[in-house]
Order: structure tokens, then C-alpha cells, then sequence
């Protein structure tokens, strides 16, 4: 039952954090002025979609395969770029901090840049396959990236001396060595991306910037269809093959994954309890003719990994004298870029936007903080008792655990249509039944790592406050929140980060042509997306970016650093 | 009969700079040799560098001066021919025991029949047989171990390291692993030519090495050469193992005068000294413990050792603590309660902690110069990081961190100051 979500953990902020958001927020506004500059028309990728029922399960299985390819990317992206700041001193100096931003960044602001990039790129369909599939790369890879990274960092150094001892060639370790060590938390974070990436994968589908519009068939697609057209009954028809798809998502690869990464688990004791099973994948294991349909593949990777490639291993110590030297050379570079950067956004910024603009985004950016705090406890009002209770009681738990997980992969927007109806029947107010959107699809979060957190509480600390007739308000305070704090830090920090993500599709909705919007940065970047200006598209991002990075230092990682010191319950 | 030389260790040491720039030495000059069918060991106390020095043999770690030469070559990496035994098997998870026997095997580049066949050899004759398809987590301690000697001798090391292989069993399984490993040694079934052994554990030094060299720490360098000239298989009760023990026992308490000059107790001096981390309830229990019968408050510490079940890693540590109190003296294998001593040995509790309080602010500096700052300061507090950073321009993080909580306990003990982890700072309350 140890499945809390293993969020990469906060390392020291410093000052690179300030040098990183500089540098992303100055590379996008540069890549859409030099995009400007190319003053190519482009055309709109547009399928025709159908709204029958029977060409739903086509458009889920492209929808599937737009998720799968971008996991590809993403794994790639992670094996390189992980690898590289784990083992250069230099590169993870500056690659980690713009990995931390890079988390904070609201995806979907992207998607206006890369669909005008793709497009320029590879004109036509195929452009626009590329900018979906980059669009769910975003949301999938930076939290792969960085547990693959802190594994790498925080592997045994007894594993490390036998590795070494045996002669291992670089490529051989980290076949070996770093990627089964990594495993467990790579795999467990693959899947609660692509758990998020469904969100993705419906926004991307369907999206319109400036003049363009990009329409690829895929169930995001055809719910976006069925908005335009007012089609209850195919919103409907979505959901439902929706559900199906993340439940065979869920049993087929979900949970066989996270059963065979456990082999890969570290902790050297034998306990059987809590580990997680899968029919599927004890089918696989148990099947002769499976096994031997995907030997060849095996086999192959199995010699591909212990092919003794000599690659580098690290060199001797080099020279003191020459190290410094070259930390100064590397320093002087990075700041240099930076000053640069800096520049080219000061120049970006004076001439498209005022400060009126700025304190706009700005105040707006309050508006959607104010919203994400009050949700946020709200929903932890709801799930912390309501987790606390399913976690003590094992048996229930075994049962809502893995419902909780899955409902957390189903993309929420797919339900703001319903939500949309019902403000249009009863006429609300948008800035108040809009916000629950928000934390539609997050709250979950909160939910399954209270319960994680709650089956973890020792048996010990159980039979003490029953023995002690520990009761009501005094047994919540001295056994239950303490006990839940750190998995309920964890969930309620990723549930807010996903709550500031969907504020840019949630605090501005549409069915048919009536279109309703609240107050917040998400619809400030929502409009300048549909209205195809930059210039307020990256100042949005640079706000929202900007906020739930100091919102994160500020409350998450303190409270974080807080659970670690004081409530940790193993010893 | 002069053996031909396998391993030659010319005055390596080690030290590392801290970002401060002072320059922490761990290994000074250290020389060795390996010769053909002998067992060595390096015998001393935790932090004496001898794991560091076995490190360096096995080309894991460079060392800051002097070389290593195996067979003539000079080491400047992971060298073929020498395979490690780890304290804690390092085994890895995700193989099964053939898999992970396979490993150095893999490495090399061997063909898979060839790899198979010396891999289900050296698991026959570590006495693995049947367990060829088992995960390590599935294997109890000693299992493990066993995979991990079968690991190292598979690849035909001519000479094979071993890191503490034994400390992390219990007694039992440790003996039996200790035994079968000299059987097979004494039978020459092994495909090693030399071993280095690091070891805490005198008594197995005595039991398995032809040659022990015996580390001093702070830093750590070699103190004496013994040779242990006893026919395999060696009896622990034989009069001359007892001997040696005992010799060596004494040779580990002979560095420190018996007027218990505080200097050469611990690294540093003055208020920098290092301490270790004894709990009081330790400290209290040694007393009584020498104070009781049979000792009558002077105990020989071989025997002392063996009653209270603790290594000389345990029980140093604690007397040397006593010494630096002045409530005991050790010289020449033995441990002597002094007057004070004795008395706190028949105290009770507000007397114990009188005592305890005057000896610490008398004789521990870096207590009585927190005390002095507390009195000083018209608030009565000070942050622990004034303390840590003090001592941090004379020792590393690690050991600043574990001086400072060892005075923060005993202190507590004292009642001479107390410390508040919440603001993280001493002050001189106390929750009365």
C-alpha cells in the first residue's frame, strides 16, 4: 500500500532558481519573435470529425497512440537529460533549477508556441501531430526526468564500489546499475504522468490560435466537436469510451508496470504484504506462448545492454588549479546567456507590452491564487478524513486505492461540458461555479496519499492511542494528522500544481457559441491564446510561472522540510 | 621463505580539503605489502582509514600521495585480478543469485557457457547449490554473504579484498562463514592467491590473518605489525590466541598515557576536540559494570569486552570518554576506575549528575565554553550554527554535528544547559 505518489523531492532553492525562469521565459519570447518574423501564413490542420458513436473507438485508439509516442520522447528525454545533469557538476548547476521551473510552467500556455512552431517546422497534418504529441511530451517529462535524477544521485555507494570493482563500462552501469536502480521511482512516476497526460492529450486536440485552427481526430477532438455542436448525447458517447480506455490503460499497463517494478525495489526484507499484483502481468509471466513470442525481443535487449560499449567512464581528478578554471570559464558563460537573455526580454517587453498590462496579469494572477488556495482546502476538508478513514481499514483500502488512482487519470475536462449546462439551466456566477472545475481532476491526489499515508501509520502508534483511549479531536491530533502530514503534503502539492495547469481551460469554457469566463490568469491566457497575441501569452505564462514557483518555495517546500523533520514515523 | 610479492603499497595517504581550504588527513603514510598465499588484515577502530586504504588497493579511490603496484602495473582504477567482498554484499537486488555471480563475469565480456559454468562452480563450492534462481531479498544474512564471496572468487581474483565481510552477520552465521571460508583457504580450493581483510573484530583477526597491522586513527596510520604464526585451524582458547589478544588489546591502550592526556584521546584539542556519541546510560553502565564484581574497579578489557558482548568499535569509545572525564584510566590493556569514579559507580542519581556536571565543564572544554557563552549572553542562548561553524574550521561537517550532539546530551544529563531543537539554539533553561 506504499503507493503515495514519490514527487520528486525539493532540493535546496538558490540562486539559479531566478537565472533559470529568466532564461525559459527569455527563450519563449524569442522563439515567437523570431516565429513572427518568418511571416509565413499558415494553414489550419483541421479533420473533418463525426460525432457517431461507432467512429469512437478509431479516435480513441489515435488518441492512445499520440499518449504512447510522447511517452517514447519523454523516456528519451529523461535517460539523456537526466543523465547528463546527474553526472556533469556543470550542466546540473543550471539543467536542475530550469527542470523545477520547467514543472512549475503552466503546459497548456504552451501549446500556442508549439503549435506555430511545429507547424512552421512540418506544414500540414504532420505538424500537428507533432505539436499535440510535444504538448503531452511537456506534461509528462520534467517529473520523469527529475526522479530519474535523484535515483541517480542517491544510488548505494556500496553498489556503486561493486560496479566499479567488477569493471563495468560506462554503458554497462547504466544498463545495470542506474536504470534497474531507478526503476521503481521512474516507472511509478511514468504513470502518474501519463495519468495527467490524458488531460493533455484531450486539450491538444482540438485548439485554436489566432487564425489557426488545429483539429486532429481523437476523442478531445470529437468532444470538442460535440461542444461546438451542443451534442449531449456524444459528450456522453466520450465519457464512456473515455472510461473504457483508462480502465484498460489501468489494467493492462498501469498496474502489470508498477507490479514488475517492484522487483527493482531496493529495500533488501522480504515482505509480501502490500505489494502490488496484477492479473496481467502474472498472466504474461505464467504464459509459455507469450514468453516465447517476446523472447527474440528479449534477448535482443537483454545483449544490447551488455554490450561492452567503453564508454567513458569519469576520468581521474583533474586538475585543481584547472577546475577552477574551468567553474569560472562555465560561470562567466552561464552569465553571460543570462545578460543576453536578459536584454532581449527588456527589449521584447518595451515594445510589446505596458505596465498596465504587467499589473493586470499580475492582479489576475491573484484571483486564480486566491481560487486554488480555497479549493485546495476545501477538497482537503473533504478527502483528509474521508482518507484517513479508508486508509485504517486495510480491506477497504485494497478496494478504493486503486479507483482513486484511476479516477485521477480521467481527464477532467472532458466534464466541463456538463458543468458548463449546468451554469448556462440555473444562470451562476461564473467566478464561483467555474473554480470547482479546477481541482476536478486533482483532488485525487489528496485523496490516494491521505490513504497511502493513513495504511502507513505503525500498527504500534494504533494500539497506543487505544490503549490510551485516545478520542476524537485529541486522537486526530496526536496520531492521525501527524501520521498523514508528509503523504498529504505530497498529494496536496501536486493536486495544486495540476489546479493552476487546468485554471487556463477551466476559468474560461464555451458550449456552443455562449461562451463563460472567471476572473483569473488561466482565462487571461486562454483569450490571448484564442486571440493569437504572443506578447500576452508569455507575460501570462511569466506570471502564472512566477507564482506557483514562489507559491512552492514558500508554503509546499517548507511544509515538505517541516513533515520530513517532525513527522517522520519509521524510527 | 620469502614469498613472491603480489601487492606493494608505498606511503600512500589521503586527505581530503574542505571548502574552508583546511586539509583533513585520513590516511598518512601508509606502506604495505601483499605476498603470495598470505592473509592480511588491517585491524583498527572505526575512522582509522583503513577502509579507505583497502579502497585505494582496489583502485576505487586515488590516493592523495604515494602509489599502489599490483604485479608490477601501477593502480590507477579498478584493476583486473583484484575482486572486493563487501560489508554490506552490495549484492544487487534485481539479479538472482546465478545473475549476480555472473556479473564480474558479464563485465569482462566472456561467452555465456563459459560465464555459466565457472558461475554454477564457484556457487557449488560456496555452498550456494539450490539457491541458483533465488532474489537476495529472499536470502537470510549469511546466504547473502555467501553470494557475495562467490561473486568475488568466480572472476579468479589473485587477490581478493574484503571490507569488514563478517560485521554485518550475527555471531553465529558470521563464525560459520569464517570457518568454511579457512577450510576451503587451507585446502587451496580457492582460486585467490592473497587476501587483505579489513576488520575490527581483534579475536577474527587472530583467528583468520597471517599478518595484522594495526591502525591508530586521527590520522589513521599503522601503529605495529603482528605476526601470527599459529597452524591453521586455530583454537580461541589456545593460551597463545589469548596472548595475542591480549598483546593487541594492549598495544591498541598503550598510545594513551595513563595520566590521560586528552590530547592524544581524541582528534583536536582544546574546545575542537571531536567527541563520539556515548549515551550517559552507557557511560553510567561501564562504571558500574568495573566498579562491580569481578573487577573491584580494574578490569582487563579482553575479557570485559567479551562479558558486556561488545568490539572494540563499542567499547573504546566509551572508556575513552571516562578517561577524558577523569573517572577512569586506561593503560596497558586495562581499564582503572578513579576515586570519582568509583564514587559515582555508588551514587545515586542527584549525586551521579553533580559529578557528572563538575567533571564535564571541568574537563570537556567545549562544554565549558558553551556554559561561559550562555552565562555571558544577557539572553542565555546561543545557535547551535555559532558552535557548529567553530568547530567546522577544524573538522568536517560530520564530525562538528556528532561533537555537538554528544555534548548536547550529556549536558541534558548534567542539567548544566539544556537545548531547544525547535529554534535550534542552547540556552540555559530548564524545564524544572
Amino acid at each position: 500500500m506504499n503507493q503515495a505518489i514519490r514527487i520528486a523531492s525539493f532540493y535546496k532553492p538558490n540562486r539559479w532558481d531566478a537565472a533559470a525562469l529568466l532564461l525559459i521565459i527569455a527563450v519563449l519570447s524569442l522563439s515567437v519573435e523570431g516565429l513572427h518574423d518568418l511571416h509565413v501564413p499558415l494553414a489550419s490542420v483541421s479533420t473533418p470529425i463525426t460525432l457517431s458513436p461507432s467512429a469512437l473507438p478509431g479516435y480513441a485508439l489515435r488518441s492512445v497512440t499520440r499518449m504512447l509516442l510522447a511517452m517514447v520522447a519523454s523516456l528519451l528525454f529523461t535517460f539523456t537529460y537526466a543523465t547528463l545533469a546527474a553526472k556533469s557538476r556543470h550542466a546540473e548547476r543550471l539543467l536542475i533549477p530550469i527542470l523545477d521551473i520547467l514543472q512549475s510552467v503552466p503546459v497548456l500556455g504552451f501549446l500556442s508556441f508549439t503549435v506555430t512552431f511545429f507547424l512552421h517546422l512540418f506544414p500540414g497534418p504532420m505538424g500537428a501531430e507533432c505539436a499535440a504529441i510535444f504538448a503531452i511530451f511537456t506534461s509528462q517529462a520534467w517529473n520523469m526526468a527529475f526522479s530519474f535524477y535523484q535515483s541517480l544521485k542517491t544510488i548505494p555507494v556500496d553498489l556503486q564500489e561493486a560496479s566499479r570493482a567488477f569493471r563495468f563500462s560506462g554503458w554497462q552501469r547504466f544498463w545495470q546499475l542506474e536504470v534497474p536502480y531507478a526503476m521503481p521511482g521512474l516507472v511509478w512516476n511514468m504513470m502518474i504522468s501519463m495519468s495527467g497526460g490524458w488531460f493533455f492529450v484531450v486539450a491538444s486536440e482540438a485548439i485554436t490560435v489566432g487564425s489557426q485552427t488545429i483539429q486532429l481526430p481523437g476523442i478531445g477532438a470529437y468532444v470538442a466537436e460535440a461542444i461546438v455542436q451542443r451534442n449531449v448525447h456524444a459528450v456522453l458517447w466520450a465519457l464512456a469510451a473515455m472510461a473504457l480506455v483508462i480502465a484498460a490503460y489501468d489494467q493492462l499497463l498501469f498496474r502489470p508496470l508498477i507490479a514488475w517494478s517492484e522487483k527493482f525495489r531496493f529495500e533488501q526484507t522480504a515482505s509480501g504484504i502490500g505489494a502490488p499484483r496484477s492479473w496481467v502481468l502474472t498472466l504474461l509471466q505464467r504464459t509459455r506462448l507469450l514468453s516465447h513470442a517476446f523472447e527474440p525481443l528479449g534477448r535482443a535487449l537483454y545483449n544490447l545492454s551488455h554490450l561492452r560499449f567503453p564508454l567513458r567512464t569519469p576520468p581521474v581528478k583533474p586538475h585543481p588549479v584547472l577546475a577552477q578554471l574551468g567553474d569560472k570559464a562555465w560561470s562567466a558563460c552561464v552569465i553571460a546567456g543570462l545578460f543576453y537573455g536578459a536584454w532581449r526580454l527588456e527589449v521584447y517587453v518595451a515594445m510589446n507590452l505596458t505596465w498596465p498590462d504587467i499589473t493586470q496579469a499580475l492582479l489576475l494572477g491573484l484571483a486564480t491564487l486566491g481560487r486554488v488556495i480555497v479549493l485546495i482546502a476545501l477538497a482537503s476538508l473533504i478527502w483528509v478524513p474521508i482518507g484517513v478513514l479508508i486508509g485504517l481499514n486495510a480491506r477497504l483500502a485494497r478496494i478504493v486505492q486503486p479507483l482513486a488512482q484511476a479516477v485521477a487519470a480521467f481527464p477532467a475536462n472532458l466534464l466541463f461540458p456538463v458543468a458548463v449546462m449546468g451554469i448556462a439551466r440555473f444562470d451562476a456566477n461564473p467566478d464561483i461555479w467555474l473554480s470547482p472545475l479546477m481541482i476536478l481532476g486533482t483532488q485525487w491526489y489528496i485523496l490516494f496519499n491521505v490513504i497511502a499515508g493513513a495504511a502507513n501509520i505503525p500498527g504500534d502508534f494504533r494500539e497506543v492511542a487505544g490503549n490510551f483511549h485516545l478520542r476524537g479531536w485529541q486522537w486526530w491530533r496526536t496520531l492521525a494528522l501527524p501520521g498523514i502530514f508528509s503523504a498529504y503534503v505530497t498529494g496536496a502539492l501536486a493536486a495544486s500544481g495540476g489546479a493552476w495547469n487546468a485554471s487556463i481551460v477551466a476559468e474560461w469554457v464555451r458550449w456552443g457559441d455562449a461562451s463563460y469566463s472567471a476572473h483569473g490568469l488561466g482565462a487571461y491566457i486562454a483569450g490571448a491564446t484564442e486571440a493569437g497575441d504572443y506578447p500576452r501569452i508569455v507575460l501570462g505564462i511569466a506570471v502564472m510561472s512566477l507564482y506557483v514557483t514562489i507559491f512552492n518555495r514558500l508554503l509546499w517546500s517548507k511544509l515538505y522540510s517541516f513533515a520530513q523533520r517532525r513527522f517522520a514515523m519509521g524510527e | 621463505m620469502l614469498e613472491p610479492l603480489v601487492l606493494d603499497a608505498r606511503h600512500v595517504s589521503r586527505s581530503f580539503v574542505k571548502p574552508s581550504g583546511a586539509k583533513l588527513s585520513v590516511l598518512d603514510d601508509v606502506s604495505l605489502t601483499l605476498n603470495k598465499a598470505e592473509i592480511v588484515g588491517l585491524l583498527g577502530r572505526s575512522g582509522c582509514g583503513k577502509s579507505t586504504l583497502l579502497r585505494i588497493v582496489a583502485g576505487l579511490m586515488a590516493p592523495s600521495s604515494g602509489e599502489v603496484e599490483y604485479r608490477g602495473a601501477r593502480v590507477s582504477g579498478p584493476a583486473e585480478g583484484i575482486a572486493m567482498v563487501f560489508q554490506t554484499f552490495a549484492l544487487f537486488p534485481w539479479l538472482t543469485v546465478l545473475q549476480n555471480v555472473e556479473v564480474g563475469l558479464e563485465a569482462l565480456g566472456l561467452p555465456e557457457t563459459e560465464r555459466r559454468k565457472r558461475a554454477l562452480a564457484a556457487i557449488d563450492l560456496i555452498g550456494l547449490d539450490g539457491f541458483e534462481s533465488a532474489y537476495p531479498r529472499e536470502l537470510s544474512g549469511g546466504m547473502r554473504q555467501r553470494v557475495g564471496f562467490a561473486r568475488a572468487i568466480v572472476v579468479h581474483p589473485s587477490v581478493l579484498l574484503m571490507d569488514e565481510p563478517f560485521s554485518a552477520l550475527d555471531v553465529l552465521t558470521a563464525e560459520t562463514l569464517r570457518t568454511d571460508f579457512l577450510d576451503l583457504w587451507s585446502e587451496g580450493q580457492l582460486p585467490i592467491s592473497s587476501v587483505l581483510m579489513v576488520t575490527h573484530n581483534i579475536e577474527e583477526a587472530v583467528l583468520m590473518c597471517d599478518r595484522i597491522l594495526i591502525f591508530s586513527s586521527n590520522p589513521g596510520r599503522i601503529a605495529s605489525e603482528i605476526v601470527v604464526s599459529l597452524p591453521h585451524p586455530r583454537n580461541r582458547l589456545d593460551p597463545r590466541f589469548r596472548a595475542l589478544v591480549d598483546d593487541i588489546y594492549t598495544g591498541m591502550t598503550a598510545k594513551t598515557p595513563a595520566r590521560g592526556n586528552a590530547r592524544e584521546l581524541f582528534p583536536g584539542t582544546g574546545i575542537s576536540m571531536a567527541l563520539p556519541r556515548v549515551s550517559t546510560n552507557l557511560l553510567s553502565g561501564m562504571m558500574e559494570a568495573v566498579a562491580g564484581e569481578p573487577y573491584k574497579g580494574r578490569a582487563d578489557m579482553p575479557p570485559l569486552a567479551a562479558t558486556l558482548q561488545m568490539e572494540i568499535n563499542d567499547i573504546f569509545p566509551i572508556a575513552e570518554v571516562l578517561q577524558l572525564l577523569r573517572f577512569a584510566e586506561l593503560a596497558e590493556g586495562d581499564i582503572t576506575l578513579t576515586d570519582i569514579g568509583k564514587r559515582f559507580a555508588g551514587a545515586a542519581l542527584d549525586e551521579r549528575k553533580r559529578l557528572f556536571a563538575l567533571h564535564l565543564l571541568t574537563y570537556v572544554p567545549l562544554a565549558g565554553h558553551i556554559r561561559r557563552i550562555l552565562d555571558e549572553r544577557p539572553s542565555h542562548q546561543a545557535p547551535f550554527e555559532r558552535f557548529k561553524e567553530e568547530l567546522e574550521d577544524t573538522m568536517s561537517a560530520e564530525l562538528a554535528e556528532q561533537t555537538l550532539r554528544a555534548i548536547i546530551s550529556w549536558s541534558r544529563y548534567a542539567e548544566v544547559f539544556s537545548y531547544d531543537e525547535n529554534t535550534h539554539s542552547f540556552n540555559l533553561e530548564n524545564p524544572a
